[in-house]
This record gives C-alpha cells, sequence and structure tokens, in this order.
C-alpha cells in the first residue's frame, strides 16, 4: 500500500527525534489534525489578529511541539490568547487545524494546572459547569460568577451596561433548563469515562 | 413553503432575542418554515472543546441525534459559533471514525446515535441565499431601505473553516453584501467583513478585545457606514454592548450601531421596528434608522421594563425560588 502524506513525513524524521509530544496533541485533537505536515511557514503567525498579545505565534508553538518542549509549550499563554477565527487555518499551505490544535492545547494545560493566569481556564471551566447542571449556557450567572471571582472592579465599571441589558430583556435572571437532563448527564458521563481512558 | 430544522442555540433566548423576533418575523412571507429541534442542549460555544474532546463533540452530537428524528434533513442555526459547531462535529466524526463512534457509543447511553453526513448543516445566511433566493427576496421588498449606509459584517464562523466550500470566500465572503442589496440598502466597501470581534476575549482578556473591536468600528467608520449589520449573536453583543468600554479604554468615541440582518430585511419587508427586536441595542440605532424615515417608538425602548423592578439581582444561578413575576412569564410562555 502506497504511504499517506502524513506517512511520508514521519518515514522521511530523523530517527532520532521524539516526536511523543506531536503525536500526542495530535491525537488529542478533533478530526485528523495534520500537524504533523507543518512547514514551519509562518502563514499562520502572519494571520492572527491577536498574535500582538500571544507569547508565542502559533508556528512558534508547534516548533515547540516538535522539540518535545511540554512544559513551555502548555505554558505559552497562546492557545489562551487565540479567539478562534479560523484565519490561519484558511491561509495555511498545509491544512493543518490550527484552531483544533489550540483547543487541544487548553485542554491538556488545565489538566496539567499548567497556566500563568486561570482567568481563561476559569472562565471555560464555569461554562462547562453551567452547561453540565442546566443544558444550556446562563449569561447572566457565567459573567456574574466570572466577575466577582476575577475582577469585582470591572463589575462594578460594567454595571451600568449589565443593567441596560436587563431592561431589554437581554439577559435573564433565571437559566434555562433542559427536558433531558439525565439523558444529557448519561451522555457526558460515558464520554468522560472513554476521554479519561483514551489518555 | 421549505420544512427546516431549528436550531436556534442559547444567545438567541436571551441576549440575541432582537434575531429571534425578526427572524420569527420574516420566516413567513419568505416561505422558510422552522420546526425548533425539541428539547436541544446548548453547542458549548468555544468553551467546553477547549476542556475536553469526547465530551464535548457528544454534546454537540445530542442535537444533531435529535435533529436527525425529525424526518427533514436540512437544519438552520442563525448563531454562527453553533452553525460551526454543528457542522464540525458532523465533518470531524467521519472524518475521524475512531471519534464518531466514541461520540455515538456516548450517545447510546441516551438511546440516541446519530450517522455523520445525514444532516445538511447550514447558515440562515445561506438558506436565504441559496434556498429562498435573492429574487424571491427583492420580490417581497416594499420599504427599500434606500440612503442607509450598511457595513456588511459576517464575522469569521461562518466564512471559515467552511468544510463543505459553501461561501464566496473565505476573506472576503460577498454573501451578506449581496442580501444588503437585494434590500435596497447602499453597501459600503468593508475591509473588515470577515474579521474577528474578540469572541470571549471580552469576558477573559478584554484588552485583546477592544483591540479587535476598535480595528472594525474604526473600518466602518472610516467606510462611512451608518450602521453595521451582523449574522451572529456574539459579534453583535461584543460590538455593541462593550462599544462603551472599548470608548473608555482608548479615549475614542465611536457611535456605531449593529443589528442583526435579518432585522433589516424584516423593515424592508414592511415590518413595523418594535417587531424586529430594534430598541434593544445598547448603541442606539436612532440616528442611523432616522436616515430611510424609521422612528423607533419608545414601547420598544421599554421593552422589558417588568424585569427591572426585581432591582439589580445579585448573582446567581443559585436562585432557586421563582418570583411569582417570573411565574408569570413562565405561564405566559407555555
Ligand atoms: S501556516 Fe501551517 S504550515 Fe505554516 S507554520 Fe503555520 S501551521 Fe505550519
Ligand atoms: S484561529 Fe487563533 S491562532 Fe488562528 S489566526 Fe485566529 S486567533 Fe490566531
Amino acid at each position: 500500500m502506497s504511504k499517506t502524506p502524513v506517512e511520508h513525513v514521519h518515514a522521511r524524521l530523523d530517527h532520532d527525534e521524539d516526536l511523543s509530544l506531536l503525536n500526542e496533541v495530535s491525537m488529542k485533537t478533533a478530526g485528523v489534525s495534520r500537524l504533523e505536515m507543518c512547514i514551519q511557514c509562518g502563514s499562520c503567525g502572519g494571520s492572527c489578529p491577536s498574535e500582538m498579545d500571544m507569547d508565542h505565534t502559533p508556528r512558534t508553538l508547534f516548533a515547540m511541539l516538535r522539540a518535545g518542549m511540554r512544559e513551555e509549550a502548555l505554558l505559552s499563554n497562546t492557545p489562551w490568547i487565540c479567539v478562534s477565527c479560523y484565519h490561519c487555518v484558511v491561509r495555511c499551505p498545509q491544512n493543518v487545524h490550527i484552531t483544533d490544535v489550540m483547543y487541544t492545547l487548553k485542554g491538556m494545560a488545565i489538566r496539567e494546572k499548567k497556566y500563568r493566569d486561570s482567568t481563561a481556564p476559569d472562565f471555560s471551566e464555569t461554562f462547562v459547569d453551567m452547561v453540565e447542571k442546566y443544558g444550556r449556557s446562563y449569561e447572566f450567572g457565567l459573567a456574574t460568577r466570572h466577575y466577582l471571582k476575577h475582577s469585582p472592579l470591572r463589575m462594578i465599571r460594567t454595571a451600568a451596561m449589565g443593567l441596560d441589558m436587563l431592561k431589554k430583556g437581554r439577559l435573564s435572571m433565571k437559566p434555562t433548563t433542559i427536558e433531558g437532563m439525565d439523558q444529557l448527564t448519561a451522555i457526558l458521563n460515558k464520554a468522560k469515562e472513554m476521554e479519561l481512558a483514551h489518555e | 413553503m421549505s420544512d427546516y430544522i431549528f436550531y436556534p442555540g442559547c444567545a438567541m433566548e436571551s441576549n440575541a432575542k432582537a434575531y429571534y423576533d425578526s427572524l420569527m418575523e420574516i420566516a413567513q412571507p419568505l416561505g422558510i418554515n422552522l420546526q425548533e429541534i425539541d428539547d436541544w442542549n446548548c453547542c458549548g460555544a468555544t468553551e467546553y472543546v477547549g476542556i475536553n474532546l469526547i465530551p464535548a463533540y457528544s454534546l454537540i452530537a445530542r442535537n444533531l441525534a435529535l435533529a436527525a428524528k425529525m424526518g427533514h434533513k436540512t437544519i438552520i442555526s442563525p448563531c454562527s459559533a453553533c452553525y460551526l459547531n454543528l457542522a464540525k462535529a458532523d465533518y470531524y466524526m467521519a472524518e475521524r471514525p475512531s471519534l464518531g463512534e466514541k461520540v455515538n457509543e456516548a450517545l447510546a447511553a441516551g438511546d440516541l446515535q446519530y450517522t455523520p453526513g445525514s444532516l445538511d448543516i447550514r447558515h440562515l445566511l445561506d438558506v436565504l441565499i441559496n434556498d429562498i433566493g435573492l429574487d424571491k427576496l427583492k420580490e417581497k421588498v416594499v420599504r427599500p431601505l434606500k440612503g442607509l449606509k450598511v457595513a456588511p459584517y459576517m464575522g469569521c464562523m461562518v466564512p471559515r473553516p467552511d468544510y463543505h466550500n459553501r461561501w464566496s470566500d473565505a476573506e472576503h465572503p460577498t454573501e451578506l453584501f449581496d442580501v444588503l442589496k437585494a434590500i435596497g440598502a447602499e453597501v459600503v466597501d468593508f475591509p473588515g467583513a470577515a474579521t474577528c470581534c474578540g469572541g470571549h476575549m471580552t469576558q477573559i482578556g478584554p484588552e485583546t478585545a477592544y483591540e479587535l473591536i476598535r480595528r472594525l468600528i474604526s473600518s466602518a467608520e472610516k467606510s462611512k457606514a451608518d450602521i453595521m449589520v451582523t449574522v451572529c449573536p456574539m459579534c453583535q453583543l461584543n460590538v455593541d454592548a462593550y462599544q462603551g468600554e472599548t470608548n473608555s479604554h482608548f479615549g475614542t468615541n465611536y457611535n456605531m450601531p449593529i443589528v442583526f440582518f435579518s432585522q433589516l430585511v424584516g423593515l424592508a419587508l414592511g415590518f413595523p421596528p418594535e417587531k424586529l427586536g430594534f430598541g434593544s441595542e445598547v448603541t442606539s440605532t436612532e440616528k442611523a434608522l432616522a436616515q430611510i424615515g424609521v422612528d423607533i417608538p419608545e414601547s420598544a425602548i421599554a421593552e422589558g421594563k417588568k424585569r427591572q423592578q426585581e432591582g439589580l439581582p445579585m448573582p446567581l444561578c443559585m436562585r432557586k425560588t421563582t418570583t411569582s413575576e417570573s411565574k408569570h412569564a413562565e405561564e405566559a410562555k407555555a
């Protein structure tokens, strides 16, 4: 059987190269990530609208993964600054699923508690908590819980805006709960079990 | 009438009610029959996928499984993030069959299953253009929005990553431009059409978000737009509600309204502004709409006043008790 392009790259790589981190990230990413195919062209960083606030460009981050720099890669703020705009993805000549790799790195950083600032991981976890509890997202609860914990001052500054949104019927003070909560919980529990086995 | 499965997504119930209300008005005359997925759940936005893989895709796939049972093939989502999540789950479950199998194993715990590829997952804008058609839309226009200068802001998650090659261009999509032209608006040349509004960064890294919002609004201003138009609840929220914070951050004085495209379509079809959710925006649309002789009545702005009487509630979600008032609201809904 002829080799796929990805297998070709693998076959040609230096045998001494330890690709375990790269493979791990690739395997944990949705779809076929094609992370192995990165040619370090830099189109991703050049297209990224929030690159100015990132520790490393996506290109550098992927080079770090290839080099097995686990600690540094997971501590990078880059995945947390990624705004999921997919600009890099449509420009990448190798079709690397860059945005999805960023999601994978976030998940790994959370599990290994490798982040410098907990604001973003906490936000994701609070969001997930709400969805797991109600089946729907609940902005008002999310924003208040998040602001109270991380920036009570900002909460005061934005109170007027919040009140305005409330007045206009754009913030619901009560979460909506789906009827099939038991069903959803059963599905998610099973999925989590598999996720753990997968690690 | 064409029948569609409808996945509204959480924002349509709260901050993007104007999108929901206006869509409900225009659907009938355009021949779009929407059947909401019974008991749908949140798609996880951009958060759940950043925590773990299989649960995130199972969360999304529960909706696909429920939809697949409904007898139609096409599912419409008006929210960009929901649309992308649904499309992505369908695509990746097929691209990596081992993921598909695991997701189905999880779904089985809730007596559900989903075969990737069995649904056509579409954004509302795509349906309007490709199923309904611009000619039919033009035919229905009774109040062309002549003289209103509009910046067509499509955002990032609709035209990208475009797994099914549905859109004209990943960076300079023309679809929204075409729709706005069809309803008689003057569409300005807007380079920011598919750039990012900052997404969830308004919550977790506001300075990054302010910069993206600033770029967008300044680009719309330079294009001499009276108003920006979006297809996404997150884009609307960020540019509208966080415009004030962006102004204080940069010392700017932007005052650029942003509304959903369905609201402008509704105006062109002759619906009164109060039925289309106008008045619920934070950055007022009054001046922009006055250009085309449309007034937003006070009553539209005052909507939801009752809730305010509860006072500024402290958090939170933990509040189990239902006040008589919200019970009323629930009864009215039922
Ligand atoms: S654009 Fe693609 S190939 Fe180029 S550096 Fe980025 S990920 Fe690698
Ligand atoms: S998806 Fe993320 S990494 Fe890629 S261009 Fe957008 S912000 Fe940058």
